[in-house]
């Protein structure tokens, strides 16, 4: 794995509403993440974790600070120019799967070819082999209601990557799920940053699902309050069993 | 910019046929908004040109000269053939005069027997009312002074004496102890817009009336003269010159009222005209609210389906789609179904107004201006609020629309 800088945060904050009723969800956060890494970023809820996400993730703009992707300062991006790296760049995998409804498996792994002027046939062949990467090849005729739970998700993965993207975010993606499929989409994930190379930003509350990251970043308040490498160092063991939970 | 308007166009198709129940809602809305405004304007239409046509099948720039006010004549004198020259000779801007007797009369032919008006006229009446001729002819001026005993029919006439397919021209048939040659056959009229039969007449000779079927009334003969004016003189003046001659010669003085009086058919013809046009402005006006009515439909729809189509703004923002390139796809996708449902629309409207000219008798005129109001009206209002929602979605930050509920 190449030790090239994938993103770099310094002082980001983003503060909700005005004047009274304003909510200061980040307060400073400095972060600094490799290419290739996969990293889990977990917290209590309100804690800032999916604020954080969704800045990273250039779904949202901060208020303050700044955020290198790759060399790109995305604060000075317009709405226009983040699709843009989104499309180009990134990949999204949410807890609720977020698939269009009544569209079939296929075409919804087909979504994003569409706006990157991909030829019908180009589209069809690049969908199948995204859905054959998450094993649902039988099932691409299927609408999202005719899929179980694990495979939504496993067909958001296959939309989310059938693109090539550096990046892979993920919200909780296993939320929704029960733990033996679980661990069938953390493996899946675990897969495509190891034999892909794909950089996985996850955000998650659970630890189990934490422990398949190689790096794991506590939020708290608004601020970063623990950043560790995870499975090999005893330090993690410790600090696993000093967390309060 | 082409290549995204192609992919707008592929998304918008895809959209629709996934949300058929959706779509197809939409499109009822308008196609229902549309149906009725163009159907209830082009019935309207029709009626009031059917209205026109009619008046001007009882004749050219008609005017008719009765005895007595209003229908009845009142036991007023009636009108002898001086009477007839007169206006002929000194009122300006005529362009013809005719005598006119009525007579109903039992006719015989064979084993039928039927009661019809014996008209008895010149031969400038068939110009003054507008008769064509269709098999044979007119009679002449020459029968006129002879007192021929020939006669011209109607349609329904020969229909219920002589039957279907049956050339009654030579065939004779009697009136009182009158036989009648008939010599023509006149060509249809049809029905007043009162739904009188105007095919029902025997005419003849005005001169066979008076000396071979009424008798003599003591040289006023006439319950009626026909005048045409000429083509673009005002009626309204020979109205008022006939009257005036009529004073003269009725020696009727300064203070007394007209026992006689002038119908104008083109002062008719804009009565009715008007209050065709009140109806059809009444039935332009309940179109309107159907209208908006399938507006509504319209707006419903796509307000109820704003909360999973925000939620799909969202998604499509977050992999990466630009806020254009959803508007258009919304935009694509609105003005599809306005177009289908505008389309659809103008084609029903078609089919009813063909029936309904049919029920009503009226024609069926093809109005361009009120298909253009009504598919642009519908339209608009599917283009709105199928596009508004969508605007503000878009604005949103991805994350924003995706949280929707």
């Amino acid at each position: 794995m190449s030790a090239e800088k994938l993103i770099q945060l310094r002082g980001l904050t983003k503060r909700y509403g005005t004047g009274d009723a304003s909510f200061l969800a980040l307060r400073g956060v400095d972060l600094d993440i490799q290419r290739g890494e996969f990293v889990a970023i977990m917290g209590p809820s309100g804690s800032g974790k999916s604020t954080l996400m969704n800045l990273l993730g250039c779904l949202d703009t901060p208020t303050a600070g700044s955020y290198q992707f790759k060399g790109i300062s995305v604060e000075d991006l317009n709405k226009d120019q983040r699709s843009l790296l989104r499309r180009h760049a990134l990949g999204f995998i949410f807890q609720g799967f977020n698939l269009l409804a009544r569209t079939s498996a296929l075409e919804n792994v087909e979504l994003p070819l569409l706006y990157r002027g991909y030829s019908r046939k180009q589209r069809h062949e690049m969908a199948r082999k995204a859905l054959a990467q998450v094993s649902l090849s039988d099932k691409e005729r299927n609408t999202p209601a005719e899929l179980s739970g694990g495979q939504q998700q496993r067909v958001a993965i296959a939309r989310a990557i059938v693109t090539r993207p550096d990046t892979l975010f993920a919200d909780e993606p296993t939320g929704n799920l029960d733990s033996k499929t679980t661990v069938e989409i953390m493996e899946l994930l675990r897969k495509l940053n190891a034999d892909h190379g794909i950089s996985i930003i996850m955000v998650t509350h659970e630890d189990e699902v934490a422990a398949c990251a190689r790096r794991i970043i506590n939020v708290r308040d608004g601020v970063i309050s623990s950043d560790r490498v995870n499975g090999h160092t005893k330090e993690t063991q410790d600090s696993r069993l000093e967390d309060p939970r | 910019m082409i290549a995204m308007f192609f992919n707008a166009l592929l998304i918008a198709i895809r959209e629709i046929r996934r949300n058929l129940t959706r779509s197809f809602l939409t499109v009822i809305g308008i196609v229902i908004g549309v149906a009725a405004v163009i159907t209830m304007v082009t019935l309207g239409r029709g009626a009031t040109e059917t209205v026109k046509q009619q008046i001007s099948k009882m004749g050219n720039n008609l005017l008719v000269l009765r005895p007595g006010q209003g229908w009845g004549g009142g036991g007023a004198p009636q009108f002898s053939i001086q009477d007839v020259d007169a206006v002929r000779d000194q009122v300006p801007g005529i362009a013809s005069v005719a005598p006119f007797v009525v007579n109903n009369s039992s006719v015989i032919y064979q084993d039928q027997n039927r009661t019809f008006d014996i008209q008895g006229t010149t031969p400038n009446y068939f110009a003054i009312a507008n008769w064509q001729i269709g098999t044979g002819r007119f009679f002449t001026e020459a029968e006129v002074i002879e007192s021929a005993p020939v006669c011209v029919i109607g349609e329904t006439i020969r229909k219920e004496l002589f039957g279907e397919g049956v050339d009654p021209v030579g065939c004779k048939i009697r009136v009182k102890s009158l036989t009648l040659g008939v010599i023509g056959v006149t060509r249809v009229k049809g029905q007043t817009g009162f739904g009188d039969d105007l095919d029902d007449n025997v005419i003849t000779p005005y001169t066979t009336v008076i000396h071979r079927l009424s008798g003599r009334q003591g040289g006023r003969n006439f319950n009626q003269v026909m005048i045409s004016g000429e083509q673009g003189y005002p009626t309204a003046s020979i109205v008022a010159d006939v009257a005036a001659l009529m004073r003269e010669r009725r020696k009727i003085t300064a203070n007394k009222e007209d026992d006689f009086n002038v119908f104008d058919s083109q002062q008719l013809a804009e009565v009715i005209s008007s209050s065709t046009k009140v109806m059809t402005s009444l039935l332009g006006w309940v179109a309107a609210v159907s209208l908006l009515v399938g507006g509504i439909g319209i707006m419903n729809i796509m307000l109820v389906s704003v909360t999973e189509r925000t939620r799909e703004i969202g998604i499509r923002l977050a992999i990466g789609a630009r806020a254009r390139e959803v508007l258009l796809q919304f935009l694509v996708e609105a003005v599809t179904l306005s177009c289908i449902g505008g389309v659809t629309g103008i084609a029903l409207a078609y089919g009813l107004c063909s029936l309904g000219a049919e029920k009503v008798g009226a024609p069926f005129i093809f109005d361009p201006k009120i298909n253009l109001i009504a598919f642009v009206f519908s339209a608009a209002i599917g283009i709105l609020f199928g596009f508004m929602p969508a605007r503000r979605a878009a604005s949103l930050d991805p994350i924003e629309a995706l949280r929707h509920e």
